[in-house]
């Protein structure tokens, strides 16, 4: 219930918080926008337009009705309902955070249960020294050099842009390698906790073979926070895409983003730091609701 | 771990240092050398406008370290007395406090550093400002999680009943035994804010031309890829050991200072 009431306090305070943005802007917003040889009628048109001209909490509320009423305004360059170009980007921001969010899982999950089992072996350091590596490459470095050598070297995969289906390939495999270090060492730390329990212990007593102790007993406890990490990081991607999708030109929300930047269309700006904060609050809910299901502890406590 | 994390370090000083001593200098333009490869000349070649790319990155680290350790030393003192306060008085204040660092958590990775940056307009002062404004966040909250607990302790309730004052007892008292959890958390800041800083500056929000800057840098570097591979492979090269250098030192630390810090345990 109070988890309830706090998601709703932080929809709120994400809604003020991206509502005021355009109020930081140094000096007159409108100027900034159409730049300073725009004519006052101009500039009057559009700060009627975005409500400029009202009371800061008329603003607010004119905001809050809009929204609910699913109008996120329109951009002020080519007058498009911002609801419209997010349509059309949103989707292809989702497909590239499932895609990368799947080969991070892929790769992530049976190396950190590989370092799991051997623990302490040279096997366990080469991996962890992997990782740690690949978790200090930011995107906008691992990118590039994934271009370089798969599409320019290699000439396997496209450059950038979405014009063909392999496309997608290279930006998820940037977002997807950073991802799959981060699964390898919370799969390692989560699963040689629980081979330390003792119902671990029973089993191997019991004879099992080694196999079914690590596949059928401990894997199953240790997926739990395995399960928080994937539901965080997947609102983390919907960020992350932000410089991979420039880096790639792939046109999701992120490369709308910073698009409106470029062109001053603050509307448009305001609408992704929303839209994106929005969906990486509603993911971290669900993430709780589905560890309180996943884990049958939680059921009964709550 | 700990001498490969201090050897980067010193490398890096030492480079920088006699960079200086050399006279380096990373913005002459010199259109007879554009994107130069490698020589004795220019060590590391030369970037799109013919100027040394080595010179320039040694001004890019001093530029980013600078703006890692002011980002750094500025939200952790606004982080840590906002979650001194908050767990210290607890109740109320505690609650408004930790709603409005819910609201800032609520925005995934550096969005809001690149909303502000944004609306900001670009520069190295609303960069700081950018970052400021995100990262005293992680310090509110593990502040005031230790402070909540120690407020508790023996002997802080003994101090108080000896009529000390709320200020001596957070200053005193509390606040010495953050300092190893504090150090390590700034530690992996240093290198956050330096990735963060790369992102902003990369995007073209953060430090503008003609002032060397590892993001602005790389993005240079991805434009001119075909045919300077070197300038890419350099920039990021020495981004990555910058970083992983001072992770490593964060978790030497940690390890050092037996901090058992939830945000990074691996």
């Amino acid at each position: 219930m109070s988890r309830i009431v706090s998601f709703f306090t932080v929809v709120l305070g994400v809604l003020t918080l991206t509502f005021l943005l355009i109020h930081l802007v140094p000096g007159d917003p409108v100027e900034v926008m159409l730049g300073e040889s725009a004519s006052v009628a101009d500039r009057d048109a559009l700060r009627a337009e975005l409500g400029l001209d009202q009371p800061l909490l008329t603003q607010f509320s004119t905001y809050l009705h809009k929204l609910v009423q699913g109008d996120l305004g329109q951009s002020i360059h080519t007058k498009e309902p911002i609801t419209k170009l997010f349509k059309k980007r949103y989707p292809n921001s989702l497909k590239l955070a499932v895609l990368s969010m799947i080969i991070g899982i892929v790769i992530g999950v049976p190396l950190g249960v590989y370092a799991a089992i051997k623990a302490g072996h040279w096997q366990d350091l080469l991996v962890t020294i992997i990782s740690v590596r690949l978790s200090a490459m930011p995107v906008f470095w691992l990118g590039p050099i994934l271009m370089l050598v798969f599409a320019v070297w290699l000439g396997w995969l496209p450059v950038s842009g979405m014009d063909e289906p392999a496309s997608i390939v290279l930006p998820a495999m940037t977002l997807g390698f950073g991802l799959s270090a981060i699964l390898t060492r919370m799969t390692r730390t989560s699963l040689l906790e629980v081979l330390n329990e003792d119902f671990i212990r029973t089993a191997r007593a019991k004879g099992i073979s080694e196999r079914k102790v690590i596949f059928g007993h401990a894997l199953r406890a240790a997926l739990l926070p395995i399960i928080t990490i994937v539901g965080l990081q997947m609102g983390s991607l919907l960020a992350g895409t932000v410089i991979t999708e420039t880096v790639f030109s792939w046109d999701g929300i992120g490369l709308l983003l910073v698009e409106s930047i470029e062109k001053r269309d603050y509307p448009v700006t305001q609408a992704c730091v929303l839209v994106v904060a929005l969906s990486y609050v509603l993911i971290n809910l669900l993430t709780d609701v589905v560890y309180r299901l996943a884990d049958p502890r939680m059921r009964h406590a709550s | 771990m700990k001498t490969f994390s201090l050897s980067i370090l010193i490398f890096w000083l030492l480079a920088v240092v006699l960079g200086r001593i050399a006279g380096m200098h990373g913005n002459d333009i010199d259109l007879n050398n554009v994107l130069a490869m490698p020589s004795l000349t220019h060590w590391l070649g030369a970037d799109d406008l013919g100027r040394d790319i080595l010179a320039r990155i040694l001004r890019g680290v001093e530029v980013s370290f600078l703006v890692s350790v002011i980002v750094t030393l500025i939200t952790m003192t606004v982080g840590v007395t906002v979650g001194m306060l908050a767990g210290f008085y607890g109740g109320l204040l505690d609650k408004v406090l930790m709603q409005v660092t819910d609201i800032f958590l609520a925005f995934p990775g550096i969005l809001l550093a690149i909303a502000f940056a944004a609306v900001l307009g670009p520069g190295i002062v609303n960069l700081m400002f950018a970052l400021c404004m995100t990262g005293w966040v992680t310090y509110a909250r593990l502040t005031r999680g230790q402070a909540l607990s120690l407020r508790s302790r023996q002997h802080v309730l003994a101090a108080e009943s000896l009529g000390a004052k709320p200020v001596r007892l957070m200053v005193k008292h509390i606040l010495p035994l953050l300092l190893s959890v504090l150090i390590v958390e700034a530690t992996y800041s240093l290198a956050s804010v330096m990735i963060a800083e790369a992102s902003l500056s990369f995007l073209g929000l953060g430090i503008q031309a003609p002032d060397a800057s590892w993001g602005a840098m790389l993005r240079d570097a991805v434009r001119y890829m075909l045919v300077a591979p070197h300038y890419v492979l350099v920039v990021g090269l020495s981004l990555m050991s910058l970083i992983l250098a001072i992770n490593l030192g964060g978790d030497y630390l940690r390890d050092k200072l037996d901090v058992a810090s939830s945000l990074h345990t691996d």
